[in-house]
């Protein structure tokens, strides 16, 4: 078990990870009934679970969670239908690379922290400050992760295209695209990820409504149980939509696992 | 005009890089009559595989031309099939649908295309895996798919670059004689570069040995062998006199690289 590059049964895997898992909660548990941390600081597991039912009984945590995952759908898609073909694009041809990578690997060091106040200024605080701000947070590296998928694509499979007379537009549609297509799924199910992060940064700042308005109104009342309660939301959440992606991706390209 | 098949003139390569210009083909010609099977040996750089991409239409030359019966070649067609060492299947199709595809663009009913595609399987002995994904087949199985393709669209000549140098030595040798008797029954112009001199006399009948860089032809050795090729015929003196003479011709060029002239 503990040799570099060594195997693991699965039994042992999970066990090992489920311990840690306990083992953080017990001391969770363990530091707030005790008392050794005033509740305000941080409040126990069942202070937690109680407001979080609370929050759901009155309906509250379900609003917060679909106008949350609204605004992402919208963010999140915006992005991605143009970063694929734009990425895809810059993958396959060195001069729309030029014109498009290193303009946007500059914007993507930008801090996306920063936008804020210039889209609040721009849009105004509702729902469209918020796609604004999930879109610059994911489009820029959708884009860099495509061009890399599509680059991935091995130049012989697109000769054997050439070799059977296609036009370029025709082997960019029905070999690239299909070749990079597992790639720039993952690619997608990993932006996903950031979109969540976004999606709160923005709704801590200005906002009435969503998970993240939730977390600063609590702040503000010192409900602490709230806050660690829809962060642990917000994990979830993340968790979900990750092993979405994957077990649809697992579906969809199950030609691209080797067997052999 | 001769009636070569394939007739290439005066063909030169050079690479530019930055630093400096490498002349990997310089002056070769070389005719290939129809339906013969010529084989192109020599050592790793020697430029045979270049020769082949610029027949493919794939890299352009330097000068000199290639023609394809009596045509110069501009760019790749499909007049000419091509087989390379990497596996190229598309993965997202299925041994069938990869040869499918090579088939789109001719006028072919659905069902008449999938037939096709069933016979060239068949013809490799995959019939039973043409619903397999390239993932569920063996190096040797995705090779003879690639053939399969190749041949599907019934190009005028088959260009093969080193397709069976990623497969195991066993493995090699039975894509050898599949590929011999597949040729041997559907006579073919091939041009098949290797560097294997065993393949190269077994499946030839002319094989053309190559210079290092800059590759010009060295040497012509006719395979007198009779056909079919039987794989016993490896053991015959014939067999292991022409090996030999092709091998010589080539270990003069290894040596040179490997600067071992001396010590050997």
């Amino acid at each position: 078990m503990f040799r570099i590059g060594g195997g693991i049964h699965s039994f042992h895997f999970i066990g090992i990870a489920a311990f840690v898992f306990v083992l953080i909660f017990s001391l969770w548990l363990l530091v707030t009934a005790n008392n050794w941390v005033k509740p305000i600081f941080l409040p126990g597991p069942i202070d937690v679970w109680n407001r979080l039912s609370e929050l759901a009984a009155s309906g509250d945590l379900v609003d917060d969670i679909l106008i949350s995952c609204y605004r992402i759908a919208i963010g999140f898609t915006l992005a991605t239908v143009l970063a694929v073909p734009i990425g895809v694009m810059i993958g396959a041809y060195r001069a729309w690379e030029a014109a498009v990578e290193p303009l946007t690997d500059f914007v993507r060091y930008m801090p996306v922290v920063a936008f804020v106040p210039l889209t609040i200024l721009w849009a105004g605080t509702d729902d469209v400050q918020k796609f604004l701000i999930i879109w610059i947070g994911t489009f820029f590296q959708q884009v860099l992760l495509v061009m890399d998928n599509t680059k991935r694509v091995p130049l012989d499979v697109v000769d054997i295209g050439r070799t059977l007379g296609m036009k370029d537009r025709s082997i960019l549609a029905r070999i690239i695209f299909p070749a990079a297509a597992p790639g720039i799924w993952d690619s997608m199910r990993i932006s996903l990820g950031w979109a969540w992060t976004w999606v709160v940064l923005a709704e801590l700042v200005a906002a009435t409504s969503g998970l993240g308005y939730r977390i600063t109104t609590a702040q503000r009342f010192f409900q602490t149980d709230t806050i660690i309660g829809y962060i642990l939301v917000l994990g979830t959440l993340g968790l979900i939509t990750d092993q979405m992606m994957k077990f649809l991706g697992r579906r969809m390209f199950r030609y691209a696992e080797s067997r052999r | 005009m001769s009636e070569a098949k394939l007739q290439i003139r005066g063909l030169t390569k050079v690479f530019k890089t930055r630093r400096e210009e490498i002349l990997a083909l310089d002056n070769v010609d070389l005719d290939i009559a129809d339906n013969e099977f010529v084989t192109l040996v020599g050592t790793s750089g020697c430029g045979k595989s270049t020769l082949l991409s610029i027949v493919a239409g794939l890299q352009h030359e330097t000068s000199g031309d290639v023609h394809v019966d009596g045509e110069a070649v501009r760019g790749p067609g499909r007049d000419r099939g091509v087989v390379f060492q990497a596996y190229t299947l598309f993965p997202w199709l299925t041994a069938r649908k990869n040869v499918e595809f090579a088939l789109r663009d001719e006028e072919l009913s659905r069902a008449e295309r999938t037939e096709k595609a069933n016979e060239l399987l068949a013809l490799v002995g995959l019939e039973k895996f043409a619903d397999a994904h390239p993932n569920e087949l063996s190096g040797g199985m995705q090779q003879r798919v690639a053939i399969a393709r190749a041949l599907s669209y019934k190009p005028q000549i088959l260009l093969m670059d080193e397709p069976f140098g990623a497969l195991d030595a066993l493995t090699r040798q039975l894509m050898q004689e599949l590929l011999t008797e597949v040729w041997e029954q559907h006579r073919l112009t091939v041009l098949f570069v290797t560097h294997d001199v065993e393949e190269a006399v077994y499946i030839s009948d002319r094989v053309i040995v190559m210079t290092n860089r800059p590759g010009r032809i060295k040497a012509e050795i006719k395979v007198d062998l009779p056909r079919p090729r039987r794989y016993e015929m490896v053991g015959s003196p014939e067999f292991g006199a022409l090996y030999s003479e092709v091998l010589e011709s080539i270990r003069e060029e290894s040596l040179e690289i490997e600067q071992l002239g001396s010590t050997l």
